[in-house]
């Protein structure tokens, strides 16, 4: 199914597949869907996390140690917790944020068959550039997913023209330079880079890294179509989770992404 | 071994390919640093100026060329095949380390890049990072498992007496691997205005070429050396491999000699089984870690494993992209030292030679002394001394109640 924006501005919401656990992240994925998220990015825990920050390395830890399984959260857990996502939401946007070494491991072939099969409509690996990107492209493309590919500051243009003939879906603009996280303000940065982005491509274009409130969303919508949260939804689990529960955390959650958006931002049809 | 085929097409050779292994697969914010990076080092090569200046710190200021040293008591002890030793240790700052970190240091100069930022596991690399930083005044920032401080203590206490702001790693192993990750957060973060000195034959395209060709030296020095002393090269080259820097730099001239054995020693830890070794070509399958197609000690889920060895150096899941294709196509061979018979290395070198060698070189001493007696008199091993031992006086202590 092609990924849409039904709203303006588009929510993307990351999750780490497994914390707390496979049903809590069931759970928290379709709250935030009734929310008003248009894509649920589920993050495939790994051990070496390098391009995320703090809350999202504490997020995998905790995945990796305690999935609801004995030995912790694996892909194929997070491809099971896709297919319920999928059954329960069949019109939300659904893709895996992974690094690349689970996927090699699961084979690059059967990942994109199993894959397409849970009903994800796309992939984002997290340490796959352009230029590496053959045999993946042409198993993302056997099997008809998106592959997503991420647009940075540093990026020339003769770079973000390829990323652009190449990611389907929409394209994921890197806010600033660094890992994921909070920040302040959106970089000035981010705009720059989305005018960029347009003259390649005509995707939709979602902008994260350290978007975590309504001001930042707000922001955001003036420039490009959609945003993406992370480590602020990531933060408020794990939060939730600590003081009240993980029963807690789809409620929590809910109330988050529904403040996100200002009161005028309506659906856009 | 898995299905992994990553290139569409492994035949294809370009630059940062050693087979099917390297490559670059990093976070797109860094794709265009590398890049930077790479074409900064493709004029720094060509430039003459800039090889001049290299070599001057090299030899006046780290003490190149270094001995190769026949170890004629080692040697008689065991009975069997010639050893020489070549002393990398005998560098300034005690390892081959500074081969790469002036070379690398230099081209952070001519980048215009003031901050300069490393991982380091033994220390080594930290310690050769913030001398060389010192000496040409960049800022300096090393990072370093909590682990590894604590074994690798006096180090430690090096690089801070050196200027280097040292930050300890707390996440996953907090071993090389972990550091590597936090420096790469950094460089992420920092990119613009930072160098980031890598410090083996890892990581991502223009990496592990630029980093043994800054140790190419070592196996040039010693086929000179050994044709001046004996008039032919030697029958083996035998060196450690953590990341795999010193051991590339031993054999990179050997590759072509096809008589010549490459022999690299990984370490065998205190067992075989996942998580007590750190023997990539023993259990480890291709994949991606830290920038690099190579092979990772993994479980079955793809998720990186957690090593030992008593050498802090040598504890790392992957290994240098070219080893892989070495190992792969043959040209080289790679075997296992336990940590006990290193500490044995250790101290067999010390009271035969009066040579005190690292943990990680002792592990390469073992393999020798391991095969010395099954030759004859008539054949030279060459064993790559890649660092002195002081550093780890505290585990030596200990494990061997001194």
């Amino acid at each position: 199914m092609p990924i849409r924006f039904h709203h303006k501005p588009g929510l993307v919401i990351y999750l780490t597949a497994g914390d707390p656990s496979l049903d809590a992240t069931r759970e928290i994925a379709i709250a935030a869907i009734d929310a008003g998220a248009d894509v649920i990015e589920l993050g495939v825990p790994f051990s070496d996390p390098l391009a995320d920050g703090p809350v999202i390395q504490r997020a995998m830890e905790r995945a990796l140690a305690h999935g609801s399984n004995h030995g912790g959260v694996r892909l194929k857990d997070v491809l099971a917790l896709a297919r319920e996502i999928r059954a329960a939401r069949p019109e939300a946007g659904l893709v895996l944020f992974s690094y690349l070494n689970p996927i090699l491991r699961h084979g690059l072939a059967r990942f994109a068959d199993d894959a397409k099969a849970a009903g994800v409509d796309g992939v984002l690996a997290t340490d796959m550039i352009v230029e590496e990107a053959d045999a993946y492209l042409a198993e993302m493309s056997r099997v008809g997913l998106a592959p997503i590919f991420l647009a940075a500051p540093t990026s020339p243009d003769a770079r973000l023209e390829a990323i652009a003939a190449h990611t389907r879906g929409f394209v994921y603009a890197i806010s600033r330079t660094g890992i994921t996280g909070k920040q302040q303000s959106v970089a000035t940065d981010a705009a720059a880079l989305v005018a960029r982005i347009r003259r390649w491509s005509r995707l939709p274009v979602a902008v994260g890294f350290g978007i975590s409130n309504a001001e930042h969303v707000a922001q955001v919508a003036e420039f490009a179509d959609a945003a993406v949260i992370g480590s602020a939804i990531v933060e408020l689990i794990e939060r939730t989770c600590s003081s009240k529960g993980p029963e807690a955390a789809p409620d929590a959650v809910a109330r988050f992404i529904k403040g996100l958006r200002l009161p005028h931002a309506a659906p856009a049809r | 071994m898995a299905s992994v085929i990553l290139p569409a097409n492994p035949s294809e050779s370009r630059p940062g390919r050693f087979g099917v292994y390297g490559g670059r697969y990093v976070p797109e914010t860094l794709v265009a640093a590398l890049d930077e990076l790479e074409h900064a080092y493709d004029e720094a090569r060509a430039d003459a100026a800039f090889q001049a200046e290299l070599n001057l710190l090299l030899t006046d200021y780290a003490g190149r060329p270094t001995p190769l040293y026949f170890a004629k008591r080692l040697t008689e002890s065991l009975g069997g095949a010639s050893i020489y030793l070549k002393r990398e240790d005998l560098l300034h700052t005690g390892a081959h380390k500074i081969n790469n970190a002036l070379g690398q240091g230099l081209l952070a100069l001519r980048m215009g890049k003031k901050r300069v930022i490393a991982e380091t596991g033994a220390g080594q690399h930290g310690v050769a990072t913030a001398t060389v930083c010192a000496l040409l005044g960049l800022e300096c920032v090393v990072y370093m498992g909590e682990v590894d401080m604590e074994r690798q203590d006096l180090n430690v206490k090096r690089m801070r007496l050196l200027g280097a702001e040292v930050r300890g790693v707390a996440a996953g192993s907090r071993t090389l691997k972990d550091a590597i990750s936090e420096a790469m957060r950094d460089w992420v973060t920092n990119v613009r205005t930072t160098y980031y000195l890598l410090g083996s034959a890892l990581g991502a395209h223009p990496y592990p070429t630029m980093v043994r060709d800054f140790h190419r030296c070592i196996s040039r020095e010693i086929k000179a050396q050994l044709l001046e002393k004996e008039g032919r090269l030697p029958d083996a080259v035998i060196a450690c491999v953590g990341g795999g820097s010193n051991a590339i730099g031993a054999f990179y001239e050997f590759i072509a000699e096809r008589d010549v054995r490459l022999i690299g020693v990984e370490a065998g830890g205190c067992g075989a089984a996942l998580g007590e070794h750190a023997a990539r070509f023993r259990g480890g399958v291709p994949g991606v870690l830290q920038g690099t197609f190579s092979y990772v000690l993994q479980d079955d889920d793809g998720q990186i494993a957690l090593t030992h060895s008593v050498s802090a150096g040598l504890d790392y899941a992957s290994i240098g992209p070219e080893h892989a294709m070495l190992h792969d196509t043959g040209r080289a061979e790679y075997v296992a030292q336990s940590d006990a018979a290193a500490l044995h290395a250790v101290t067999t070198l010390a009271r035969t030679e009066g040579i005190l060698p690292a943990l990680e070189s002792a592990h390469a001493v073992a393999e020798a002394i391991r095969i010395a007696p099954t030759l004859t008199a008539r054949e030279i091993l060459v064993v790559n001394l890649s660092g002195r031992g002081d550093k780890d006086m505290g585990i030596l202590a200990h494990e061997l109640k001194l």
